[in-house]
C-alpha cells in the first residue's frame, strides 16, 4: 500500500525573501493531487522539498507517517518525473530506465525483468535500444515515466511533466497520465501551472499564490466555491466576475451570467441589467462584454453564452436583462480578500 | 522638371546597381573578406610547412646556398640516432603524463569551483593567473623557484621540516629531478585553460540531470563517474588536444629552465630542432626532426575537427 504525504508548517526562506509560507497539506494514500499556480508561487519549490533537493527552512514532511525532513532523496522512497525528463543523454533508454536499480544494487537478471515490466506498462519495448536524443516528445515522457516507475516508488513527483509537448499531444498524454496513475494507484503530487490539466487530473487541487496555498479541494469545490478572491480570479477561462460594491465583493461565474428567460424556473435570481460593449465568437462559446448599470459603478463584467443559444440575439450598445442565480453569487471581504457572509444585493 | 525626374532616378538606380553588384554577391564579397586570413595562413603557416617538408630531404645548411636532395637520409640518420630517440620519448612522456595530471586536478578544481563559497572570486583569479601571465615571465619565476642554491622551496622545506638539514635537491641538475619538474611547470602552465574548460563543461550539464541522478538514488561517486564525467567526455578531449598542441609544441620551458640538459635528458623534439638547425646550423636535420611532430598534431587537428563537427551537428 502507497503511503499518504503530509506537510506540516513548511516554510522556505532564501535570505529575507520567504518562497514558502507555512504550508500544510495532506495527500492521502494513492490520491492524485495536482499544485497549480502562476509561475514563482512556490510550487516547484514545494515539489523539491518533497523530493529532498532542497532543505526547508522549517517544519517537516512526512511520508506513510515517516519524519522525511532531513533525509536525502534517495532514502525517501520517491521518484520523480522533471520538466525537462531530465533522461541522462549518454545513456540507451535501457540504461536510463535501469539507472535507479543499479543505484540499488540490484542483481543483473531481476533489473532486466524490472525494465521489461517497466518498459512494457509504458509501451516502449522498442525504443530501449535507442538514445534518447532518437526520441520524440512524447516518447521521451514515456521514459521519464518509465524510470520513475520502476523501482515502484512510494511516491509520485511530477514537475509540469507535459509542458514540453505540444498541445494536441498534450490532450492524449494529459489522457493517458491519468490512467496509469489510477491503474498503479501510487501517491502522486503533480505541479503545474495550467489550470485546466489541474482540473482535469486532479483528484484534488491546491491553488498556490506568493508562497501559501490558497485552497485545497477537489477540482469543483475550487471552482464553484473558491476560497478566495485569488482562487476566484485564478481557475477559469474568463475567470469569475469580481465587483466592487460598499462592503463586499460579489463574484459570480461568466457561464452563470446568463440573460433572465435562460434561468426560468431554477429559482431565486439577483437582476443584473447590463450594457454590452463587445462580443466575441468563440466557436463553442460566445463571450459578451457589458458594463452594469450605476448602482454597481459601471463595472465591466463578462458573461459567457454556449453558442447553442443562437436564438437569442445580442448586439453592442444594447442594454440587456441579464441575471444571475442567487446560490452562483459569491461574497469577498474587500480587505482580506476571504470568503464573507452574502448581503441582500 | 517632369522630364527631370526620371534621368535623375535612372542615374541613382544605375549607381546602386553598380555598388549592389559587389556588396550583395556573396561570391566577391566573400572571397574578398576572407583573403587576408587565407593570404596571412598561406604566408605564415603554409609556406613554412611546405619548407620544413622541402629541407627535411636536402642536406642545406644555414652557412650556404648550396642545396641536393637526398631523400630519406636524414629521417633514417635520425631513427638511428641516440638523442633523438631521447627527444622523441621525452616529448611522448612530458606530453601524456602532464596531461594525465592536468586532467585530474582541472577536474577536481572545476568540481570545487562549481560550488559557491566565500572568496570565489579571487581563487579563481589566482587560478588563472599562469594563463594570463606571459609564458617566459612564469618560467623565469620558476627558474628561481628551482635555483641550485637559492631556492625557495627547498628553503622553505628544509624550515618547516620536512626536509633534514642536509637535503638539498638540485631540482634542474640531476636528469630525474629535471624531468620531474619540466612536467610539474607544464602542469601549472596548462591547469588554469583546462579547469575553464571543464567549468563550462560542468556548467552545462542540466540541474535537472543532476537532481534526477539524486533522487535515482545515485551516491555522489556514481553521479560522478556514470553522469557528470561521461557527460564531459566531449568537452574534457577539447582540454586534453588543446594541452596535447601546447605541451607538444612548447619551447619555452624547456629553453629557459634546462636547455635540454642535463646530458640532454629534457630534450624534446622542438628544442631539438631548435638546437639542430638554428644553433648548430644543420637546417636539414632541424627540419626534419621537427616534422616528426606533423603526424601527431596532425591526428589532433583531425580530431579537433570531428569534434567541432559533432557539436554542430547536435
Amino acid at each position: 500500500m502507497t503511503p499518504r504525504i503530509a506537510i506540516r508548517n513548511l516554510w522556505k526562506e532564501y535570505g529575507d525573501q520567504v518562497v514558502l509560507e507555512r504550508i500544510n497539506l495532506e495527500v492521502p494514500a494513492g490520491e492524485f493531487c495536482t499544485i497549480v499556480g502562476a509561475s514563482g508561487c512556490g510550487k516547484t519549490t514545494l515539489l523539491r522539498m518533497i523530493a529532498g533537493l532542497e532543505k526547508p527552512t522549517s517544519g517537516d514532511i512526512l511520508i506513510g507517517g515517516q519524519v522525511v525532513t532531513h533525509l536525502p532523496p534517495r532514502a525517501r522512497g520517491i521518484a520523480m518525473v522533471f520538466q525537462s525528463y531530465a533522461l541522462y543523454p549518454h545513456m540507451t533508454i535501457y540504461k536510463n530506465i535501469a539507472f535507479p536499480l543499479k543505484a540499488m544494487g540490484m542483481a543483473k537478471d531481476d533489473m532486466k525483468k524490472k525494465v521489461d515490466w517497466s518498459a512494457s506498462m509504458l509501451a516502449i519495448e522498442r525504443l530501449l535500444q535507442r538514445k534518447p536524443r532518437e526520441l520524440s516528445g512524447g516518447e521521451r515522457q514515456r521514459v521519464a515515466l518509465a524510470r520513475a516507475l520502476v523501482r515502484e516508488p512510494n511516491v509520485f513527483l511530477l514537475d509540469e511533466p507535459l509542458s514540453n509537448l505540444d498541445a494536441k499531444l498534450r490532450t492524449s498524454a494529459r489522457e493517458e497520465l491519468y490512467r496509469f496513475q489510477k491503474d498503479v494507484s501510487i501517491t502522486t503530487i503533480y505541479v503545474t501551472h495550467d489550470q485546466v490539466e489541474a482540473m482535469g487530473m486532479g483528484d484534488r487541487i491546491a491553488v498556490m499564490n506568493a508562497g501559501k496555498v490558497r485552497q485545497l479541494g477537489t477540482p469543483d469545490e475550487v471552482y464553484s466555491d473558491p476560497a478566495d478572491m485569488f482562487v476566484a480570479g485564478f481557475l477559469g477561462s474568463p475567470p469569475m466576475n469580481l465587483i466592487e460594491t460598499p462592503d463586499r465583493i460579489v463574484g459570480f461565474r461568466p457561464e452563470s451570467f446568463l440573460p433572465q428567460q435562460m434561468h426560468e424556473g431554477i429559482g431565486d435570481l439577483v437582476s443584473l441589467p447590463f450594457t454590452v460593449t463587445r462580443i466575441e465568437n468563440l466557436g463553442a462559446d460566445r463571450l459578451v462584454y457589458g458594463k452594469l448599470e450605476e448602482r454597481f459603478g459601471h463595472a465591466a463584467v463578462i458573461a459567457n453564452l454556449p453558442t447553442s443559444f443562437t436564438s437569442y440575439a445580442i448586439e453592442t450598445k444594447q442594454r440587456y436583462d441579464f441575471a444571475v442565480p442567487r446560490k452562483d453569487v459569491k461574497f469577498f471581504d474587500p480587505r482580506t480578500e476571504l470568503r464573507a457572509k452574502p448581503i441582500p444585493l | 522638371m517632369e522630364t527631370a525626374t526620371p534621368k535623375v532616378k535612372g542615374a541613382l538606380r544605375s549607381r546602386n546597381q553598380h555598388l549592389s553588384f559587389f556588396f550583395d554577391n556573396e561570391k566577391v564579397l566573400g572571397t574578398l573578406m576572407i583573403a587576408p586570413a587565407v593570404v596571412y595562413i598561406l604566408a605564415l603557416v603554409g609556406f613554412p610547412l611546405v619548407m620544413a617538408f622541402v629541407y627535411s630531404f636536402s642536406d642545406i645548411t644555414i652557412g650556404s646556398s648550396d642545396f641536393g636532395f637526398v631523400g630519406f637520409e636524414n629521417i633514417k640518420s635520425l631513427i638511428g640516432d641516440f638523442e633523438f630517440k631521447l627527444a622523441l620519448k621525452n616529448t611522448i612522456l612530458f606530453t601524456a603524463v602532464s596531461m594525465i595530471i592536468v586532467l585530474v586536478l582541472a577536474k577536481i578544481l572545476a568540481l570545487i569551483l562549481v560550488k559557491d563559497f566565500r572568496g570565489k572570486f579571487i581563487i579563481r583569479a589566482l587560478i588563472l593567473m599562469p594563463y594570463v601571465a606571459p609564458i617566459s615571465l612564469g618560467v623565469i619565476g620558476w627558474l628561481w623557484m628551482l635555483d641550485s642554491i637559492y631556492s625557495p622551496i627547498n628553503w622553505l622545506l628544509q624550515r618547516t621540516g620536512l626536509f633534514g638539514p642536509d637535503f638539498w635537491p638540485m631540482w634542474l641538475g640531476k636528469p630525474n629531478l629535471a624531468i620531474s619538474a619540466i612536467i610539474a611547470v607544464h602542469v601549472w602552465r596548462m591547469l588554469p585553460l583546462a579547469t575553464v574548460i571543464m567549468l563550462a563543461g560542468l556548467a552545462s550539464i542540466p540541474q535537472d540531470i543532476q537532481d534526477a541522478a539524486l533522487v535515482d538514488g545515485a551516491g555522489y561517486f556514481r553521479q560522478l563517474f556514470q553522469i557528470t564525467i561521461p557527460m564531459m567526455l566531449p568537452i574534457m578531449l577539447v582540454a586534453v588536444l588543446f594541452g596535447i598542441v601546447f605541451t607538444a609544441t612548447d619551447i619555452i620551458i624547456i629553453l629557459v629552465l634546462t636547455r635540454g640538459g642535463p646530458y640532454n635528458s629534457t630534450q624534446v623534439l622542438v628544442s631539438k630542432a631548435f638546437y639542430t638547425g638554428i644553433d648548430a646550423g644543420d637546417l636539414a636535420t632541424g627540419a626534419a626532426t621537427a616534422l616528426f611532430l606533423f603526424p601527431l598534431l596532425a591526428a589532433v587537428a583531425v580530431f579537433m575537427l570531428r569534434i567541432a563537427r559533432r557539436t554542430e551537428v547536435a
